[in-house]
């Protein structure tokens, strides 16, 4: 993302806008985004309002009222100038947008956000299954960021555990190896506004493998979200909440998959055929 | 939806926040999903939802980008979209998501959906009690669960309470840490007030799971100190 040196006022309301801490009043006394640290979720572009007013115009009202000791404040939620520019964004940097943007469609999943239906879709995708427990681990949220190396550093050290990647992800489709925990390498200076790595392991192994996240979110200098699921038996109920319970994790936030899906693609039926 | 799993905030103090959605599974009942996904919108419309959304479009509260100087210190915004203009704009199916702050809404609109039979898979986030004993009521048995874990790594870099209760209600993290502060100090400041500040901040979560009714709780109780 770009600001526009001729559209800008310096009002600063883009700056709190900006997930990630990226924008800044820069010398000049106008609006610059630092380059490394945005991820190019495009909030600050697609969400502020606009006022369309002329940036000459009001540069110097700006400064007149200033002299006077008053202050044109437009408000809060709004880009006065339309000041803000978007760029054409190319291989690697467009990663950023890719995990950062939630309108944006990941190409590797199809699925839009972060680029996975996890559990969300489980009763026509059967993803997990009875007896199995998802991992999803969120790097970098809530609002903190993360680059690919730092990703990387984690899930070398889920690998050597032998965990299993979740292959309708988008991280574990950027991994050069699976078993080692390997992404790209044209991707690790990339940073991102959070990713999701997901893992399945078994209800009998859910202990040790969290006891495992637990050391890769002690040497993580970012945030890490941590949802656990796994599929209900017949009353309703699941054996994993007891087991949390038991390590000391304090349930109540959740989402529950009604069960209400049901396969109906013409084309899934053919490939069944 | 993981966007709606990790909201932050003690159990008790979440009663009025639930947040239903619909979503398809890709290659397995996506084919003709944005009409049932539309079909499942307009049938919440009944129960009058907080706030609705379906990232591939925008939410019910959106940025107005033709505003005037004149239009907006003199006439105001038009921020505020209608649901049937949400829902006849969609795009594709995505996550269409509604979000209530009344429990039994929640309930009739849950039986009302299952009486829909669309064949979209159906989530519930919210404090998982509370659904399950909705689901108890309404003779559901829910497929599958997902708990938050919480916040770990490096959480001295999160900020403090208040404003992460309002930022987590985004779960892509579009309503920023420092907006959220930036509107909490504006509302104690008597710059805004606590409903537009909700507004404002809903404006910046596309999927429109920003939950505003609670977001007006938290701004009235951290602008009191």
């Amino acid at each position: 993302m770009r600001i526009s040196k001729e559209k800008c006022v310096g009002c600063a309301n883009c700056v709190a806008i900006c997930s990630v801490g990226a924008i800044f009043i820069g010398e000049d006394g106008l609006a610059e985004v630092n380059q490394e640290s945005c991820v190019e979720c495009h909030n600050c572009y697609r969400s502020l309002s606009y006022e369309h007013l002329m940036p000459g115009l009001t540069r110097t009202l700006r400064r007149m009222l200033k002299k006077v000791g008053l202050r044109f404040q437009p408000s809060p939620d709004v880009c006065p100038t339309e000041a803000i520019t978007p760029q054409d964004l190319e291989w690697p940097r467009i990663v950023r947008r890719a995990f950062s943007d939630p309108m944006v469609t990941h190409e590797s999943t199809g699925v839009h956000g972060r680029g996975t239906e996890e559990v969300k879709t489980n009763d026509v995708s059967q993803r997990i299954k009875k007896g199995e427990v998802g991992i999803v681990v969120e790097f970098g949220r809530p609002g903190i960021g993360v680059f690919f190396r730092e990703v990387q550093k984690a899930t070398r050290a889920m690998a050597a555990e032998g965990v299993f990647f979740e292959e309708g992800n988008p991280v574990t489709q950027m991994m050069t190896s699976t078993e080692n925990g390997d992404i790209r390498e044209d991707v690790l200076d990339e940073r991102v506004l959070s990713c999701i790595v997901e893992i399945t392991t078994s209800t009998a192994d859910t202990v040790r493998t969290l006891n495992m996240l637990k050391e890769v979110c002690r040497r993580a200098e970012t945030v890490i979200s941590i949802g656990v699921s796994t599929v209900c038996d017949e009353n309703g109920g699941d054996p994993l909440r007891n087991i949390l319970e038991d390590q000391g994790y304090d349930i109540g936030w959740a989402k529950l998959n009604l069960g209400f899906g049901r396969v109906s693609n013409a084309s899934f039926a053919t490939k069944e055929n | 939806m993981t966007n709606t799993l990790h909201r932050f905030g003690k159990s008790e103090k979440l009663p009025d926040d639930y947040i239903v959605f619909a979503m398809a599974g890709k290659g397995f009942n996506d084919e003709g999903a944005l009409e049932k996904a539309q079909t499942f919108l307009r049938a919440a419309i009944k129960y009058q939802p907080i706030n609705m959304g379906n990232a591939l479009v925008n939410a019910l509260y959106r940025p107005e980008k033709n505003l005037s100087f004149l239009k907006l210190y003199f006439v105001g915004r038009q921020e505020k979209t209608t649901y049937e203009q949400l829902i006849d704009e969609m795009p594709g199916p995505g996550s269409a998501a509604a979000v209530f702050d009344d429990r039994e809404k929640v309930r009739q609109f849950i039986q009302d959906v299952e009486k829909l039979d669309l064949g979209l898979s159906i989530n519930v986030s919210a404090l998982v009690d509370d659904v399950r004993d909705i689901c108890g009521e309404v003779d559901i048995t829910p497929h599958a669960v997902e708990y938050t874990l919480g916040f770990h790594g490096d959480t001295t870099r999160l900020p403090e309470r208040d404003t992460l209760k309002l930022s987590t209600m985004c779960g892509h993290g579009m309503v920023s840490a420092n907006f959220a502060k930036k509107m909490i100090n504006h509302v104690k400041e008597g710059r805004i007030d606590k409903e537009d500040a909700a507004h404002c901040m809903a404006k910046f979560c596309v999927c429109g799971v920003f939950n505003v009714s609670r977001a007006m709780r938290i701004l009235d109780n951290a602008s009191k100190g």
